[in-house]
């Protein structure tokens, strides 16, 4: 069951680390039901969610991937590897993951990726359905610039992914996480979003990022 | 989310107040780069100075890279104890996963004796990574290898002689390392940049936590000391210190501070976004840091006024300033020590001295934030 109907509340979360529990958090604070995992067991990873995303549930990567239709990817990248090719299957993956060498290494797939690292992830996962997005500002961000919708000044994140539908339901859960949503277009324009890219660790609101990816678009 | 981290009662002259260093390879007043075996002379005067005033710690960091001098920190670190008496001697870190923690022994117990007991670590990863390729390593084990040479060296702190056998290194059986350290010498703590698993490992460890803020107001660290509490009570240990490292330079003015620092601040910055893609530095950004964020620079009063608050907040019981970033003239950085040492320490302890201020609006309690969020949408 993949749903992702506008009632749907539930998001799974691959990775406990300062981003996983920072989405943890705003997303539960929109309501939703979050489970996250590690890449140990869920003991390991019990008491910093208790502390750091209290009401979220730490469980097993299989279980994430069981509780709701939508995953996010908050992993180091060098590791998604690690991950079982069939893992994700039906599922709207979101791909939060950086490539940076001073964290992962040299990886030379990912360090060359000429359409961009989340379409190396997609022919890794070919069976989910994968979506560029939530990587392209810090993680505190998601703390302090959240606002709720039709606030004036809201900052803008973007999502890029070939699935038009799983696109849809980012874009809704990106404005639930309290951001204006932007549609980034095919999954290869998330190349615009990575580090090195004109968006990146930037806050933006909508207008100005989707100038600015629509300028890199035209000049590529 | 427990009520303690809003500010515990710390004393306030029990307070560390150290001073960290990258040994940048500075400019002299003319703007000309200055040799490095000359900025290395002129740090050691500057811990020296740091010494006179009364500041607690001189700590150096690790880097291998052109713009810094700081490779072979314990050797600095050693001469400075010939000139200084008091002043504790330290690392700010040492980047632990690409050392041998045989070799991080046996230097830092021999400092420890030359110093008379005035030597300490803190081990971590650092933000730069050249150390990895430079002695072999892959950044992508960087896990494995901090856990097990964390795991080597506090044996080696703790339990000689040490029977021990991991992947990245010969085993020792039965070792004894020289020399020996007395009984809670070189105490050790582990740096972290935020992630709650690094926080973890601290407790696990039971080693005191340093918390490096390079960006961004510090409360958003609150979470964590509340964290390692529960972890350190998980794993069966008693509190044990948490301290914070954080950049900044301090002038006569306000505005004084913000002309000096800016150049140089702006040009490491530049730096970085055209070698690790970050955004490039602006003004703006500049004075967001110093309002609201990582930066605690301006006039005596502006910096005390700020650390004090932020001591109250996560109730440390240690400070670390790197004082003046990048290539700022070695004049500039001694007369910002100076102002450190007689003005803004003194101030910042009367501060803590006094009973805190009942929450205004400007300085609401750390965890709310977490909880304000939670009630936002
Ligand atoms: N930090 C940011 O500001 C930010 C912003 C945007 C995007 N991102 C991206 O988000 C990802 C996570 O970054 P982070 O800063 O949160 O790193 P982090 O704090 O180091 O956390 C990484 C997390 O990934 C988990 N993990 C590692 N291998 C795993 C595996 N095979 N299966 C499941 N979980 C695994 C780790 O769990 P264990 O400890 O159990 O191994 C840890 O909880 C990165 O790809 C990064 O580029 C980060």
């Amino acid at each position: 069951m993949s749903s992702s109907s506008a009632t749907d509340r539930r998001l799974g979360i691959v990775g406990a680390g300062k981003m996983g529990t920072t989405v943890a958090r705003a997303a539960m604070s929109a309501g939703y039901d979050v489970a996250l995992s590690g890449s140990g067991p869920p003991e390991r990873i019990a008491l910093i969610v208790d502390v750091l995303a209290p009401g979220a549930r730490a469980v097993t990567a299989d279980e994430v991937v069981g509780s709701a239709g939508i995953i996010i990817l908050a992993l180091p990248i060098h590791r998604f590897r690690e991950l079982p090719q069939d893992l994700f299957a039906g599922k709207i993956l979101v791909d939060a993951m950086n490539y940076w060498e001073d964290i992962d290494g040299v990886d030379e797939e990912l360090a060359t990726a000429p359409l961009g690292t989340s379409v190396v992830v997609q022919q890794r996962f070919s069976s989910a359905r994968v979506v560029k997005s939530l990587n392209h500002l810090g993680y505190y961000d998601f703390e302090e610039i959240r606002r709720p919708t039709g606030v004036v000044g809201r900052i803008a994140i973007a999502a890029a992914g070939d699935d038009r539908a799983a696109v849809a339901a980012v874009l809704q859960l990106i404005d639930r996480l309290g951001f204006d949503a932007v549609d980034a277009g095919r999954l290869e324009a998330g190349l615009a979003l990575q580090p090195d890219g004109p968006v990146f660790g930037v806050r933006h609101g909508a207008g100005e990022l989707s100038e600015l990816l629509w300028a890199e678009a035209s000049s590529a | 989310m427990t009520p303690e981290s809003k500010g515990r009662d710390v004393n306030p002259e029990d307070i560390e107040f150290g001073l960290d260093t990258f040994v940048y390879a500075s400019v002299d007043e003319s703007g000309r780069a200055v040799d490095g075996d000359i900025v290395i002379r002129n740090t050691v005067e500057e811990a020296v100075l740091a010494d006179s005033v009364g500041i607690d710690s001189f700590n150096i960091a690790e880097h291998y890279r052109p713009e810094m001098m700081d490779s072979a920190g314990h050797v600095m670190l050693a001469a400075i104890a010939g000139r200084t008496e008091r002043i504790r001697l330290g690392t700010a870190v040492t980047v632990l996963s690409t050392q041998d923690p045989v070799r991080v022994y046996t230097n830092f117990a021999t400092l420890d004796a030359v110093s008379n007991g005035r030597a300490q670590l803190i081990v971590g990863r650092g933000s730069l990574t050249e150390s990895f390729p430079l002695f072999g390593f892959d950044l992508a084990d960087y896990e494995e290898l901090f856990e097990e040479k964390l795991d080597l060296l506090t044996r080696l702190l703790r339990d000689q002689p040490v029977t021990w056998s991991g992947t990245f290194r010969p085993p020792l059986t039965n070792q004894y390392l020289s020399p020996p350290l007395p009984e809670g010498h070189l105490p050790t703590w582990v740096g972290v940049g935020g992630s709650p698993q690094s926080v973890i490992r601290a407790a696990r460890y039971g080693l005191p936590l340093m918390l490096a803020v390079i960006g961004g107001p510090a409360r958003r660290f609150a979470p964590l000391v509340d964290l390692y509490k529960r972890a350190l009570d998980a794993y069966g240990h008693a509190p044990l210190p948490i301290g914070m490292h954080s950049h900044g330079f301090v002038a006569r003015t306000d505005d004084e501070a913000v002309a000096i620092q800016w150049p140089y601040w702006a040009d490491i910055f530049e730096g970085a976004a055209a070698e690790r893609g970050w955004a490039r530095p602006t003004m703006e950004r500049f004075q967001a840091e110093i309002a609201d964020g990582s930066l605690y620079l301006g006039s005596p009063e502006t910096v005390a006024t700020k650390i004090a608050a932020v001591i109250r907040q996560l109730g440390l019981s240690r400070f670390d300033w790197a004082y003046a970033t990048g290539r700022v003239p070695h004049e500039q950085r001694m007369a910002t020590i100076e102002l450190y040492g007689r003005e803004v320490v003194p101030r910042v302890r009367e501060l803590l001295a006094e009973p805190p201020a009942e929450p205004a609006s400007s300085s609401a309690p750390a965890t709310t934030d977490v909880g304000a969020a939670s009630v936002q949408q």
